[in-house]
């Protein structure tokens, strides 16, 4: 056991995610929390602290948006507070969840992401260009796409990778995210409609990116002695990982995520896993490009550099294969509200090693699963390992 | 087995007006610096299990902000976060990642480098609900103003003890070389200074500052190693009222009260009058000293003025309050006003505060609100003894 | 205590589309933030756009690993110690990685594409690369570890920043 009190999450939320939500932040933050809430069959008054995430305020429009949030996420009079690191948020803010109740300090603890990227004009992908420094990158109007296809194009050309291999991902994603009722993009779509789709940014065309989205989740967790009286299911926090690199991406070779490997074996270490590629049944790592689906599964050790292309062509990453890989439908199927996908990835996790995953439940029953997030200037990676 | 927190090592840059010669990077290397030295001279490539930075975007004008942090921290590909709340809930954060066990020495990180933006109370503004509050217009602070109304009335404080707050914090902040807005003034000067957002006048309000803090937390063992003079946190708490002011109780801190409710519990507190020494508290505006006084206990309710007209929150006093000079006299400093409030508490205790050292400090209390427009705080017990 | 099985809950949130927000079908509040900032450079960014002005690059560095740093900074972040000294980088480099966009900042379509690069300048340590864009050159035949060289502004145009380098070409 690691942690002063063993945590396991007892209940799971998630709203819809969509282009366009008619609610609020912190109306989607109420009916995912209170949907993880009932899931455990608990009230607010049994919640003894708020662990929130979200993503830029400049979605929102909101400075300090954590404390616009508070009372969506059931923290009124409550200690309440906001992790933020980018795309790693999601997966972040249940590690963050994690040490409230571990220190001992909470016997329970509301975990909630959410973003409301909507209200953004003209476009929310315009409110990247301020993550850029402002005197090496964004005087060249760089855009997020930018970095990402430079990312791509030199993941490829290191292993020798072809787009059709990666466009798999974004196939394989979008058709298993016809399973999730909440998803905005489920599609069956080709590998040809991959390669024909626009091209943005070369490498990166229209059907390899996920889409900017409105939505929010949320999970409760509960310290061992509380958690086995919610439930007879509890689903145990084993292992929590996180790392960020250095701001200095351009000094960087982008080929491989060094910082996701740093955060996985932190919690690798915690949870006792030597073989991640035998020990994990399933895992939900951050898609929000089709290739960054194999650049984190390279970066979790769940196969060797260069070779996560072979492994999702032999179908290895397919629900009923050796390792499935976002049986949710991921970022690409599912919908990218930045930190509220994330944490979707948590929830998915929970749902299926509780066996309640329905249409997309993984056969075998799987016994541990891990999700990991992604974000800054390819610099972060937050890991959680889960157990039944 | 339960491990005691302790903070082990302070480094600080100082609080002045402006700071153009260097950036925001090159002041976070300086205070990391002095910390780690601080702290038995730690290596952050080595000896640091976790980083917790505190900042928020628009305070700073870049986007996810975390992304520019690790490298100054010496926290490139080690295992740093960002909580976007004040540097004390970063302290908190530090405080429980200890506390379960996993993590032994963990830094804690916030700084202000106001003299950036350029159009502050716009941001200020930018953090009102954009659909109840802020199509009412005008500068924010007059949510301030509307509460110190409130305040008054409820307790009987007058606005007269307000204004000695502020004379008292500005002339204690000259006996602190970390401070940049000492000042002698009186209780006229404060009374006569152009009306803001009554009754807040311009000499209520804390003028903002740059600089930067870091600190080293530690478990019980990894501080016995570390340095001969750790200084406990007895307890900590953090609280957030309701979001909508227009559902707050005005009249009082009741984010401060709560707070303070689970920083004494967990450090064994039951009489605060009694056991605690001196406290540094959020004075961004001057009433609010004489607010938190009552909100953390320290006097009963509607007393706080009066203790102030008689001297008892002097240095020299028998309950000395923000014998730094507080936000009032250091410097208003976003997230690092919190671990400033901590940053004192730590001299004070060490018996390294020079000129405002006060006598016989054993127990402190740091206190501190996220100002306009939210109803969150914190509270820290601090103490040189573990129990 | 209730405990809903998964399938039978409904999902919340309602979804409403772009011409429901532009026909006024959905209220929606509107509001422009004024954030300015002026962010100070510090030493090692002073100087560095300075000798930008002057059609130089200049790297700082470390005595403990070596390293020749661009961007310049005054601490090494792998050895965490201030940094030791300044040299000139040359203007020459090597393509690390590059992509080439079709759509502009504001999602438009662009004309001609846009050659962005990461380049690893020559006299820096290995690796060393600042991001900038690239023409004179077809983007199909741009090539990873293709030798590149700065096209500078004329001095009189140049103000102190990245952009005072126009572009790179092929060398």
């Amino acid at each position: 056991m690691f942690g002063k009190k063993r945590v396991a999450v007892v209940g799971a939320g998630l709203t819809l995610f969509r282009r366009y939500m008619k609610e609020t932040g912190r109306e989607m933050c109420y009916e995912a929390a209170k949907m993880a809430l009932d899931s455990a069959g608990l009230r607010l008054k049994d919640i003894e602290s708020v662990a929130y995430g979200s993503a830029p305020d400049a979605f929102d429009g909101i400075h300090m948006k954590g404390e616009n949030m508070t009372d969506g996420s059931g923290a009124w009079r409550k200690p309440f507070s906001r992790v933020y690191v980018g795309g790693g948020t999601g997966v972040f803010t249940a590690d963050a969840g994690w040490w409230h109740v571990a220190s001992g300090l909470f016997d329970t603890c509301l975990v909630v992401a959410e973003e409301k990227m909507s209200p953004c004009q003209p476009h929310p992908a315009q409110a990247f260009t301020t993550i850029f420094d402002p005197i090496m990158d964004r005087p060249h109007g760089t855009t997020l796409i930018w970095i990402f296809s430079l990312e791509m194009h030199r993941y490829m050309h290191v292993h020798g990778i072809k787009k059709e291999q990666i466009a798999l991902v974004s196939v394989k994603n979008k058709r298993n995210a016809l399973d999730h009722p909440c998803a905005q993009l489920g599609a069956k779509i080709t590998v040809e409609d991959v390669l024909n789709s626009e091209i943005m940014c070369w490498p990166v065309q229209r059907l390899d990116i996920s889409p900017t989205s409105d939505g929010a989740a949320a999970i409760v967790l509960a310290s061992e002695d509380v958690a086995k009286k919610i439930t007879d299911n509890p689903v145990w926090i084993d292992g929590v990982g996180w790392c960020i690199d250095s701001t200095y991406w351009t000094n960087r070779d982008l080929y491989y995520p060094d910082y996701v490997e740093c955060a996985a074996r932190m919690a690798y270490k915690m949870a006792g896993i030597k073989n991640p590629p035998k020990e994990i049944d399933v895992a939900e790592p951050y898609d929000p490009f089709d290739y960054k689906e194999l650049h984190h599964m390279e970066g979790l050790l769940l196969c060797k550099k260069g070779e996560a292309p072979k492994l999702t062509e032999e179908g290895v990453t397919q629900r009923d294969g050796d390792l499935p890989i976002n049986p949710s439908g991921g970022l690409l199927g599912v919908g990218n509200p930045i930190a509220a996908a994330g944490l979707m990835k948590v929830c998915e996790i929970f749902w299926q090693l509780r066996g309640e995953a329905g249409k997309r439940q993984v056969p075998g029953d799987p016994r541990t699963g891990l999700a990991q997030a992604w974000g800054d200037l390819m610099q972060y990676g937050s890991v959680i390992v889960m157990r039944r | 087995m339960t491990e005691e927190v302790a903070i082990v090592g302070v480094g600080c840059t100082g609080f002045k007006p402006v700071t153009p010669d260097v950036s925001y990077k090159e002041l976070m290397f300086e205070a990391a610096t002095r910390a780690y030295q601080d702290a038995g001279n730690i290596n952050p490539r080595k000896d640091v299990d976790a980083f917790v930075t505190c900042a928020e975007d628009y305070w700073e004008g870049h986007s996810i902000f975390d992304e520019f942090v690790p490298d100054q921290l010496g926290a490139a590909l080690r295992h740093l976060f960002t909580v976007s709340s004040d540097g004390m809930i970063g302290l908190a954060t530090a405080y429980m990642l200890i506390k379960t066990g996993e993590f032994n020495t963990v830094v804690v990180e916030a700084h202000s480098k106001l003299s950036d933006v350029i159009t502050f109370t716009d941001i200020v503004n930018f953090a009102l609900d954009p659909i109840f509050n802020r199509p009412l217009g005008g500068h924010p602070h007059y949510i301030a103003g509307l509460e110190m109304t409130r305040f008054l009335h409820e307790t009987g404080n007058t606005r007269e003890q307000c204004a000695q707050v502020v004379v008292k914090n500005r002339k204690n902040a000259l006996g602190n070389p970390y401070a940049a807005h000492g000042t002698h003034i009186t209780v006229e000067d404060v009374l006569r200074s152009e009306p803001y957002f009554h009754p807040l006048n311009r000499l209520d309000i804390s003028p903002v500052a740059d600089g930067g803090i870091v600190m080293v937390l530690a478990s019980e063992n990894a501080a016995q190693k570390l340095t001969d003079k750790p200084i406990w946190v007895r307890g900590i708490g953090w609280n957030s009222d309701t979001s909508w002011p227009e559902s707050r109780e005005w009249g009082r801190a009741v984010y401060a009260e709560l707070a303070a409710d689970m920083a004494y519990k967990t450090a064994g507190i039951r009489n605060p009058r009694k056991e605690v020494d001196f406290a540094e508290v959020d004075d961004s505006f001057s009433f609010k000293e004489l607010q938190h006084l009552e909100a953390l206990k320290l006097c009963g309710r509607g007393e706080a003025g009066k203790l102030t007209e008689q001297g008892e929150t002097e240095i020299d006093g028998a309950l000395p309050i923000n014998a730094s000079g507080g936000l009032l006299g250091i410097g208003y400093a976003i997230e690092a006003s919190g671990l400033h409030r901590v940053l004192e508490t730590v001299l004070q205790l060490r018996g390294e505060a020079g000129k405002h050292q006060i006598c016989d400090a054993k127990t402190g209390v740091a206190q501190i609100w996220r100002g306009v427009p939210t109803a969150t705080g914190a509270v820290a017990v601090l103490g040189t003894e573990v129990r | 205590m209730s405990k809903k099985k998964i399938e039978e809950c409904k999902w919340a949130g309602e979804e409403v589309k772009s011409a429901d927000i532009r026909e006024g079908k959905v209220l929606t509040v509107g509001y422009r933030p004024k954030a300015k900032y002026v962010w100070s450079t510090g030493i090692a960014m002073s100087r560095f756009l300075k000798e930008l002005k002057n059609g130089k690059i200049i790297a700082s560095t470390c005595n403990k690993c070596g390293r020749i740093m661009v961007p310049p900074r005054m601490f090494c972040e792998q050895c965490f110690k201030p940094t030791d000294g300044w040299t000139y980088v040359k203007d020459t480099a090597t393509i690390n990685t590059y992509s080439v966009s079709f759509i502009g900042g504001d999602a438009s379509r662009l004309k001609e594409p846009i050659i962005v690069v990461v380049v690893d300048l020559d006299g820096a340590s290995p690796g060393m690369g600042i991001l900038h864009t690239m023409r004179e050159i077809d983007w199909k035949k741009v090539k990873f570890g293709m030798k590149v060289k700065a096209v500078w502004k004329p001095e009189k145009e140049r103000t102190g920043a990245i952009t005072d380098i126009k572009y790179f070409k092929p060398l």
